[in-house]
């Protein structure tokens, strides 16, 4: 200890401290402030970069995931379109079968009605045919029933009797 | 690290063992040979004088042809603030003299240098005389010295070299985001700093305001903890005066950003029974000066011994001569002093690191602010 404050120079202390003063204010106005700030800057300016690039990985992202719903999107509307035309297609044989049918049994009702309404003619034709013909027997009947007097007289005399009776 | 530090302490305390024996018995025989260290004794002295701050900047010696002695290096401005006033000259006045036998006149004051400090003759005398106890002179008084020692020129040029630096990878950034060349390698360390040290000790909201004093403070110490392992023989780190500078402005920034539960925490601990308060308030008063006196205790032993170990390694070429031979002592020497400054260049980084680290935890401490 005695050893210790022997060698002890207090001029080299006065010394010293005024150099390290002087030191640390010189280096700091010169060396470390501008270094500092300098690395500060750079190092925002890694960090700026970064972060940007890491926006833009993901703008990407969102750009490819777009991209990739539009996509989907137009799949989807193409599958309903062909969707809704097959259904209109099947729509449209469905209801073109119906109309067929309906105009087919309508046809059909028609022809019957045709077919009932020449039948009733024919037989109207036939009725009428019939009535003539026995119309035409029964006068010929009758002029041969009505041929000599005495048939005539008792023909007369039932028609009378007949009236007579109504 | 710690079986490896244990037994590099060992190896070097049966070193220095041997070798400061001898340097108590014979401190002041040492024969006037021009400075030619090669006996354990002058070893030893040698050691503990690269220990101290120097007032000249001496590289090497060597005899000529002549058998002249020459010294390399040069003079550093000596100022001293003495009882007559300021005086200046250059360290080249004392003709590399350290034991207190050349008298330099300066405007009527009679100065001479022993072991590294400066001291004024009293009135009247004219040689000065040592007390063998204590080896302080009887007839003379300290001076307040201002020199431009040694340290003081590493201080000088290690913050000029900071500044040229630093101040050059500061420049860098008003041209282009991304150092190139040295102050690419610079860069990397500053935000160590920041990152590692500041940052998870003091806290992401307050420690902007300290990066400036904490990436100082790292640079300093571990560049003059770097040039102290050179052949310069700088030993600024290894000065108590230095280390207790840097740690009493750690003290000092610590205790002025303290916040009021820093306050609170020292003198009136919350969350614990009255009479443990007043029990405990002491005890952290005591922890407000042994945290920085811990700091500077340990840069200052840890670079100290550094010196010394590689210093006494090296030497091991002379101590261990006479026992096996020239070629055996240096193959020792050499292997040995070269594994030690390789760990060494590890403690001069490790140092810096925790005398940051520290100080940064301490104002950590201060500036914390507890949710209770």
């Amino acid at each position: 200890m005695d050893q210790l404050l022997n060698d002890f120079s207090p001029g080299l202390f006065i010394i010293q401290t005024f150099l390290l003063l002087g030191l640390i204010f010189l280096m700091v106005k010169f060396a470390w402030k501008p270094i500092m700030s300098a690395i500060e800057s750079r190092e925002e300016g890694i960090k700026d970069a970064l972060a940007s690039a890491e926006e833009a990985k993901k703008e990407m992202q969102n750009i490819t995931a777009d991209s990739e719903k539009l996509l989907k999107e137009a799949r989807a509307e193409r599958e309903g379109m062909l969707k809704e035309a097959k259904d209109i297609k099947e729509s449209m044989i469905a209801e073109a079968k119906e109309q067929a049918e309906a105009e087919g049994s309508k046809m059909i009702e028609k022809a019957k009605l045709t077919i009932e309404a020449e039948k009733k003619a024919a037989l109207e034709d036939i009725k009428k045919q019939v009535a003539t013909l026995s119309v035409a027997v029964a006068e010929k009947m009758l002029k041969e029933e009505l041929a000599d007097d005495k048939k005539q007289q008792k023909y007369i005399e039932d028609s009378l009797k007949d009236i007579q009776l109504n | 690290m710690r079986p490896a530090f244990t037994k590099y302490i060992l190896v070097v305390l049966s070193v220095l063992a041997t070798q400061f024996n001898f340097a108590k018995e014979k401190e002041e025989k040492h024969a006037d040979d021009g400075g030619i260290v090669d006996s354990q004794e002058e070893i030893s002295e040698y050691i503990l004088h690269h220990i101290k701050d120097a007032h000249d900047f001496h590289l090497f010696s060597y005899t000529n042809g002549d058998g002249e002695r020459k010294h390399i290096g040069f003079p550093l401005p000596v100022i001293v603030y003495t009882s007559e006033g300021l005086r200046a000259f250059m360290s080249s006045e004392f003709h590399h003299d350290d034991s207190g036998h050349h008298i330099v006149e300066a405007d009527g004051v009679q100065l001479v240098k022993y072991h590294e400090k400066i001291y004024e003759l009293n009135a009247g005398a004219h040689a000065v005389k040592f007390d063998h106890e204590t080896h302080k002179p009887t007839n003379a008084a300290s001076v307040l010295d201002l020199s431009i020692t040694k340290s003081v020129f590493g201080i000088l040029l290690v913050g000029v070299l900071m500044l040229l630096a630093f101040g050059g990878l500061a420049k860098q950034y008003k041209n282009d985001q991304i150092p190139t060349g040295f102050a690419r390698f610079l860069e990397p360390l500053v935000i160590y700093v920041r990152d590692e040290i500041a940052r998870p000790n003091i806290g992401e909201k307050k420690y902007k305001r300290f990066t400036g004093y904490l990436l100082t403070v790292f640079f300093f110490i571990w560049i003059l903890n770097l040039f102290g392992l050179t052949p310069l023989g700088f030993n600024v780190t290894g000065q108590i005066a230095v280390t207790f500078c840097l740690a009493l402005f750690t003290f000092l920034i610590t205790q002025f950003s303290g916040t009021k539960d820093y306050w609170k925490h020292i003198f009136w601990m919350p969350g614990v029974h009255p009479v443990m308060k007043v029990i405990l308030a002491p005890i952290e008063v005591l922890g407000m000066f042994t945290k920085p006196f811990a700091l500077m205790v340990r840069l200052f032993a840890n670079i100290s011994a550094g010196h010394i170990v590689v210093m006494s390694l090296i030497a091991i070429t002379f101590t261990l001569k006479a026992s096996m031979g020239i070629v055996g002592s240096s193959l020792i020497s050499i292997v040995l002093s070269f594994f030690i400054t390789l760990i060494e260049v590890l403690v001069a980084f490790l140092q810096a690191y925790i005398f940051t680290m520290l100080s940064a935890l301490f104002i950590g401490l201060a500036v914390e602010e507890h949710e209770h």
